[in-house]
């Protein structure tokens, strides 16, 4: 990346590795995009010194879910702009799902992201469709796509229905050790739901998606993956049940991994006509507008408090092994509709690590464990062996965290092009300061 | 209490009184009227239409058919009201056509209460005349009403408090002036 | 005291005090109707737009009468004739609208939080005709009326809801009126028809079959099944649900000596109920559809009479 050797060194920060198992001060030597040396006090001569007392420096967080809607959507955002709130909210990496127009289905697309994002802050991961145009008919040419760059396939924002079709996806593609992200979805149950099946649809004539919509289609990912003996990573867990699938599925032996969303793990179906922290937002919001706010629509929808509680001990145990966010990007003006006639999807990119260490601060995750679910897990699950941790030789690829900084969640000062928050205006203590890919510093607030 | 007292116009007997007389006037004016009828203006002008009702009956045999209007959907200051009008049921159970209508009212003040009932009796029918009677005449008129029957007439500034109290809606028959600021916080009677 | 909204977008958030202070208003709306002349002039000057994205010629009929009682100047646009079918969003039409300053918008919407977009957006009165399976409050408020004619709207009184209440704004905005005002509420629905979870929000009974539900009610509320839903897979046919639903003079034996009969139309006779009873004594179906109009009278007289 850069024309010379550029020295860099990190003094006095305390490093939370999970790859490593390490949690303390050290100084943290930077040559050549790769860390060199960590030791508890260090002093060689560098191109740049940064003291960082007070502040934490994590390996730089990888989203296994993003949907950056390049090519074909770029009102919505653009990889450019997406790679920029990667990196503003910690991100190093993010894989980047294939419903654009046209779907990254074939080589050329993968190499056209990947030309795109050669000019963006954070390294950007193209993820291929498993069936070509994601019609659930015909595989792509997955030898043609990992060539290319794909690092996984998924079919994500639908579920590939026809049941032979995914067996044979997944055992084309570990061929390649390339897994498969599978979005778990019963089309007929979960038909034109619009949020959870539980109070808030009942009590507001609101069609519910049942967890069953998903569940169903979990068991059955769960269970081609354990026949074929293939690894399976299952997409945005929603609820109880699914957990309980993967947990069970893990205990048997199945290599099956998890992700969560914050969204998820934060709020529940009541934000849908009541959003739980209306005091935080804007006073000139009217309170009809907190109501059907169409930025707590998105699939799988916000379940019940029930199930968030199970999402966050999961997470806690490791049945979930990683957080992604599902950046979902849209327009204002397509939000700005019926809750019926909005698209689902929120933006997560810019608030996800924030959240993560408010889990940390209500005690639901260790700050090793964050640093696991956000960076080494996902890194294993998608066999990157250059990132994920800070040891020496591994990518100069790191956040650095001022965890008392407090903040007011603000869409307008986004770096996406999209404001589709559902937490805007909540006030989150811990902060992204200064982000740093391949020992460049990509992003300082 | 004590201030209402300083300030009375009338008690319970003199308003009696007036109220007969009133009522003969009414029945000598309006011999010959066949359609002869009553209509009390929403809360205490129905209160006075009946007792004229009464008088009218023991006096001299006429039984008058009795009216009830409440002029809330006529008024002209609908939009400006700081509070909200509690709306109650209008109850005309006769013919308006070719009528002689008493309109009845307690305080006659800028005359926007009779014109909005005027507005509102048209709407039933077409009297052959209107006719009005007021307990009580404080003056400070807006529009070019004049009452055909006034009971006592009570010249007061528009700082001034008139007060009609009768007995079926607040206990007793009073009627008292008072300057607004000692009477602060209590609604306005009259229009 | 008394009603001091902006908007009327719901009964679920209405108070008892609110309740009864528009049905007490409209009792004396009812009055105008019985005029040789139904007009007063309570609304004169002010812009009442009925603004339907579903059809319902009913509904947007009795509002147009309402206002027009009120001597408000009713403006109707409906989908068929807007810019909606040239695919302008909600709120491009709702600006356009509140560029021609209207005091109150009546909205009648397929999707859920239709008027509720509306109302967060615009300075007018925003009333809601219907919001998909929702809320349909003037009808739940009419309905009340209704009762109230020839009930004690208190506790101790039973009203009976039958049919689909899933998809149901009328079932949802009677609920919450009737258990806000401490009356009992009986729901009956074919279990492919009935919301999971709904005796988690609201103080209900719900009853497996019909006939549970009819025992001991004073009011009968029959809701109309909408045929255009078979294909839905909710039940098998017009003719099951007709035998096991439907409401016809052996079932409503069931009920009190005394109860009355209710439907917020359209009818599908011999469906959910028989013309039998339909058009029978204890049918107040009709003073219904006459309640409409009172009760919207007063609706638009508390929202209209507040504009400076």
């Amino acid at each position: 990346m850069s024309e010379k050797l550029f020295s860099l060194l990190l003094k006095n920060g305390r490093l939370i590795d999970a790859g490593q198992n390490l949690d303390g001060n050290f100084d943290i030597f930077l040559v050549d995009g790769k860390v060199r040396e960590l030791a508890p006090t260090l002093s060689v001569t560098v191109d740049q010194v940064i003291d960082l007392k007070g502040l934490w420096v994590l390996p730089g967080a990888i989203d296994l879910h993003v949907h950056l809607r390049e090519p074909g959507f770029e009102y919505k955002e653009t990889i450019l702009s997406g790679a920029r709130a990667a990196v503003a909210g910690g991100f190093t990496s993010v894989a980047c799902m294939a419903n654009t127009n046209p779907v990254n289905d074939s080589a050329t697309v993968t190499r056209f992201i990947l030309e795109q994002a050669r000019s963006a802050p954070a390294k950007v991961l193209p993820i291929a469709a498993i069936s070509q145009g994601m019609q659930g008919e015909i595989l792509v040419e997955m030898g043609d796509l990992v060539e290319a760059g794909a690092v996984a396939f998924s079919d994500d924002g639908k579920t590939v229905p026809n049941s032979k079709l995914l067996r044979h996806a997944m055992e084309y593609s570990s061929l390649f050790e390339k897994p498969l992200f599978c979005h778990c979805q019963d089309n007929a149950l979960f038909a034109d739901g619009l949020v959870h099946e539980g109070v808030i649809s009942a009590a507001h004539g609101l069609a519910g998606i049942p967890p069953l919509a998903e569940e169903i289609d979990i068991a059955r990912t769960i269970m081609l993956a354990e026949y074929l003996k293939v690894p399976v990573h299952i997409c945005h867990l929603s609820t109880r049940g699914g957990v309980e699938l993967v947990k069970a599925a893990k205990a048997r032996g199945v290599r099956v991994t998890a992700e969560a969303t914050p969204h998820h793990l934060f709020l529940d179906e009541r934000a849908v006509v009541d959003l739980e922290y209306r005091e935080a937002l804007d006073e000139n919001l009217k309170p009809s507008m907190l109501c059907y706010n169409t930025n707590t629509k998105m699939s799988p929808p916000l379940r019940s408090a029930e199930d968030v509680a199970a999402l966050r001990q999961a997470l806690a145990e490791g049945t979930i092994d990683a957080i992604a966010t599902d950046h979902a990007p849209h327009e204002a003006t397509e939000k700005a509709v019926e809750y019926g006639l909005a698209p689902f999807g929120v933006v997560g990119l810019e608030t996800a690590l924030s959240l993560a260490l408010r889990l940390v601060q209500e005690g639901v995750l260790t700050p090793l464990q964050l640093v696991a679910r956000m960076s080494s897990a996902p890194a294993e699950i998608l066999g990157l062996k250059d990132r994920g941790s800070l040891a020496p030789g591994m990518a100069a690829d790191l956040m650095i965290v001022d965890p008392e900084r407090e903040w007011v969640v603000d869409p307008g000062k986004f770096y996406s092009l999209a404001r589709n928050t559902p937490f805007a205006g909540w006030c989150l203590k811990g902060q992204v300061v200064k982000t740093i890919v391949d020992g460049q510093i990509v992003f300082s607030l | 209490m004590s201030q209402i007292v300083e300030n009375k116009i009338c008690d319970s007997q003199e308003m009696g009184l007036i109220l007969a007389r009133i009522a003969e006037e009414i029945v000598a004016r309006n011999q010959g009227h066949q359609k002869l009828a009553l209509v009390g203006i929403l809360t205490r002008g129905v209160c006075l239409a009946r007792r004229l009702q009464r008088i009218i009956k023991d006096r001299s045999g006429r039984e008058l058919p009795l009216g009830i209007l409440d002029i809330t959907l006529y008024r002209d200051d609908l939009s400006h009201a700081t509070h909200h009008p509690v709306l109650r049921k209008t109850e005309i159970p006769f013919s308006l056509d070719d009528a002689t209508v008493i309109l009845v009212d307690d305080v006659l003040y800028t005359g926007r209460t009779v014109r909005s009932a005027m507005d509102g009796l048209i709407d039933f029918g077409r009297p052959q005349s209107i006719q009005l009677a007021v307990l009580v005449d404080r003056g400070c008129r807006e529009l070019p009403i004049a009452a055909d029957y006034v009971g006592i007439e009570v010249p007061a500034s528009p700082q001034d408090r008139v007060m009609v109290r009768v007995e079926e809606s607040d206990g007793f028959d009073l009627v008292t002036v008072n300057p607004r600021s000692s009477f602060e916080g209590e609604s306005a009677n009259g229009i | 005291m008394g009603f001091k909204r902006k908007d009327l977008l719901g009964t679920r958030d209405l108070s008892a005090v609110e309740i009864r202070t528009l049905l007490e208003s409209a009792e004396s709306f009812k009055e105008i109707a019985e005029r040789p002349l139904k007009k007063v002039p309570a609304l004169r000057g002010k812009t009442v737009v009925n603004l339907f994205f579903e059809p319902s010629t009913r509904t947007r009929t009795s509002f147009e009468i309402a206002a027009k009682r009120l001597s408000a100047d009713a403006v109707n646009m409906s989908a068929a004739t807007s810019s909606v079918v040239k695919g302008e969003s909600l709120i491009d039409t709702v600006d356009n609208i509140q560029a021609m300053a209207p005091d109150i918008v009546v909205i009648r919407h397929r999707y859920v939080g239709a008027a509720h977009l509306i109302a967060g957006r615009i300075g007018a009165s925003v009333i809601n005709a219907g919001d998909g399976a929702n809320e349909h409050p003037t009808q739940a408020l009419l309905d009340l009326l209704t009762i109230a004619e020839h009930k004690k709207l208190e506790p101790g009184l039973t009203v009976a809801i039958i049919g689909d209440i899933a998809h149901s704004r009328v079932a949802r905005s009677n609920i919450w009126a009737l258990t806000t005002l401490g009356v009992t509420v009986k729901v009956c629905a074919p279990p492919t028809m009935l919301p999971r979870g709904l005796e988690e929000i609201a103080e209900i009974c719900v009853c497996r079959r019909p006939e549970e539900a009819l025992v001991g009610a004073d009011v009968v509320m029959m809701l109309r099944i909408q045929l255009e839903r078979q294909d839905r897979l909710l039940f098998p046919s017009i003719r099951d649900y007709a035998r096991i639903f439907g409401l016809n003079r052996r079932r409503l034996e069931l009920a009190r000596p005394d109860a009355i009969v209710m439907h917020p139309g359209p009818m599908n006779r011999g469906v959910e109920i028989t013309s039998e009873v339909a058009d029978g004594e204890r049918s107040v179906i009709l003073n219904q559809v006459s309640n409409g109009v009172a009760l919207r009278m007063a609706v638009l007289f508390f929202l209209g009479g507040q504009g400076a």
